[in-house]
């Protein structure tokens, strides 16, 4: 019996992981090596897989899934990592394994590791839509001061260096592939997603989180879960030949299927119902964060911190929606509300 | 009679950990000094500060200080070890429960403190270690940044609730439109609120709070009253340069 349910298991795990689980790169911190592997998802097209954790001197802070994909015609790469070193390290492993130039990067959002690697590509288009590159032009100093106190020495010699070209969402071809960039917002104000037609990889970006507490310092939750409900919408049917055949998220695990998508969904939707609650209740932030987590997160990498991030990051909007504006000299209409009040200000 | 006896049977500090700093931090014989005078000191874990783990927001540290476990309460004061301004706030509690939250700007890790007089001078002193980044006092506020601050100064909004220390009591929360700021920052005063009463329909203070440079801009506070509140409350006070405000708070309709 207990034979049988190992047996299940096993069955179950295999389904999930039509593609085989990754294995992050073992960073060696006196060399400064990432030990950055690529891993193909299918012909041409690989992912080199972060730590699913939070950012830490000892992963390098290296959290993140970057991608590149052959096209014929050079190299796209989708992300370049949180530093200098990485993209450097991410450059090398591209030419080995790819067997072609590198000839375009893009940026899924303006967060600090889609785009602190960009000095190792200084010298090819790097893209993004708009609200992304204003945004990482209005962050780039702070992520740079944020990310040297968080990570230290791997940040040596980084320098914020911004995307030169505007990228609009629609169909992308080089070489022999089409890729389908589509854009959404709720996680930042521009998440990209990008289809590659040709294999059904989908490269989600930061709109989708595996096994790991979602990041919100520019999230709107009301968008994002949209977003996630057209985006779940739109998947199957995108790849023009065959379905998805691997989402990649930014954070957490690659997977065959699209379930990344509900964990993310079901994150949001708690998270949102509990500061909703919290406020309703006048609540403080510090008992907000003092309240257990529903099981399925509990487990989730960056636990620790980001549910911490997550409450500071939005309690405020919701705690003032449950104010109500004084009555005061300046605000006679809502004394009106008042009634009680013997004498008005 | 028998309550006094009953007194005397109990150690009076039945919890208190005597007067070695718990959180071992090398400024607290200054701290003391400066502070609390000559005054009897206990460190008591009657009196308890929650915060985060670390300052994911250096500009709003969120805090709550309970000293319910008290009797008698005269003051909370509210200071951060590492601070370049220590003093975060007073608090004359009077009518109002011992415990309150607000948030407030810390520039680098470290202890942050309540203590706590009773009735018997004596002050009680617990705590918690807040881990940071950095840099909350010696930044300007988003206010003050944009400079909308001059077109919401000393506006008000607030909301009353069941409290959720004391299902008896009532929580009062506001906030206070005030860019709070430092002086610490170049070319920018030390422009803050320094006092805010809160009063009952009938004009009886109910509680007194001084404020000081490192609360946070635009300040959320939070205050537990006795008893279900049925009227309006009344919240006065004013800034360091002499703004006064003056605003009514009505009861939350409550289903």
């Amino acid at each position: 019996m207990k034979h049988l349910r190992f047996l299940c298991a096993a069955a179950a795990l295999a389904l999930a992981g039509a593609v085989s689980p990754g294995v992050a790169g073992q960073p060696d911190p006196s060399r400064l090596d990432y030990g950055l592997q690529a891993r193909a998802l299918a012909p041409g097209v690989w992912v080199v897989e972060g730590a699913n954790a939070d950012f830490e001197p000892a992963n390098g802070c290296n959290i993140i899934n970057t991608g590149f994909i052959a096209t014929g015609a050079g190299v796209l790469v989708i992300n370049t990592g949180p530093s200098l070193k990485y993209g450097q390290q991410l450059r090398v492993l591209i030419e080995r394994t790819a067997g072609e130039p590198v000839k375009q990067v893009i940026h899924l959002n303006l967060h600090p590791d889609y785009f602190l690697g960009n000095q190792a590509f200084a010298d090819v288009p790097r893209l993004a839509t708009p609200a992304t590159r204003a945004g990482m032009a209005r962050e780039a100093k702070a992520y740079e001061d944020n990310l040297y106190r968080l990570c230290g020495d791997w940040m040596k010699g980084t320098q914020a260096l911004l995307p030169d070209g505007d990228l609009a969402p629609g169909v992308l071809r080089m070489g022999g592939r089409e890729f389908e960039l589509r854009e959404y917002q709720g996680h930042t104000d521009s998440d990209l997603v990008l289809v590659d037609r040709r294999s059904g990889v989908v490269f989600a970006g930061g709109l989708v989180f595996v096994q790991r507490i979602p990041t919100t310092p520019h999230a709107q939750l009301p968008q994002w879960q949209q977003s996630l409900r057209a985006l779940q919408a739109a998947l199957p049917a995108q790849p023009a030949t065959h379905g998805l055949t691997a989402l990649v998220p930014s954070h957490g695990p690659v997977r065959a299927d699209a379930q990344g998508l509900a964990m993310t969904q079901r994150y949001l939707g708690w998270l949102e119902g509990a500061l909703q609650r919290a406020a309703a209740q006048g609540l403080e932030m510090t008992e907000l964060l003092r309240s257990p987590l529903p099981e399925e997160f509990q487990g989730w990498a960056a636990r620790a911190t980001e549910y911490t991030r997550n409450v500071v990051h939005l309690y405020p909007r919701y705690e003032q929606a449950a104010l109500q504006p004084a009555c005061d000299t300046k605000a006679r209409a809502a004394c009106e509300k008042l009634g009680q009040l013997a004498e008005k200000p | 009679m028998g309550g006094a006896l009953a007194w005397l049977a109990a150690p009076p500090a039945v919890r208190a950990q005597g007067d070695k700093d718990p959180l071992g931090s090398s400024q607290w014989e200054d701290i003391r000094r400066e502070f609390l005078g000559q005054a009897p000191v206990v460190f008591d874990e009657r009196v308890q500060v929650r915060g985060p783990a670390f300052a994911e927001d250096p500009m709003a540290v969120p805090v709550s200080v309970s000293a319910l476990g008290l009797s008698d309460v005269k003051q909370i004061a509210v200071i951060v070890d590492r601070n370049p301004i220590r003093k975060v706030l007073d608090f004359h509690p009077q009518l109002a429960l011992p415990a309150l939250s607000f948030r407030f700007k810390l520039e680098q890790a470290s202890p942050v403190r309540a203590a706590v007089r009773t009735g018997d001078g004596v002050w009680h002193v617990g705590g918690t270690w807040v881990e940071s980044t950095g840099g909350g006092c010696t930044v300007p506020g988003v206010t003050r940044s944009d400079g909308s601050w001059a077109s919401t100064l000393g506006q008000v909004s607030g909301a009353l609730f069941e409290s959720p220390l004391d299902a008896q009591a009532t929580r009062l929360r506001l906030r206070v439109m005030h860019p709070m700021d430092t002086g610490l920052v170049a070319g920018v005063p030390a422009f803050y609120i320094n006092r805010l009463a809160v009063l009952d329909e009938g004009g009886r203070e109910l509680l007194l709070f001084n404020g000081h440079e490192p609360l946070s801009e635009n300040p959320v506070l939070s205050f537990e009253l006795p008893g279900r509140v049925q009227g309006a409350l009344r919240v006065r006070g004013s800034d360091n340069n002499g703004n006064r405000f003056d605003a009514a708070i009505g009861r939350r309709l409550l289903p």
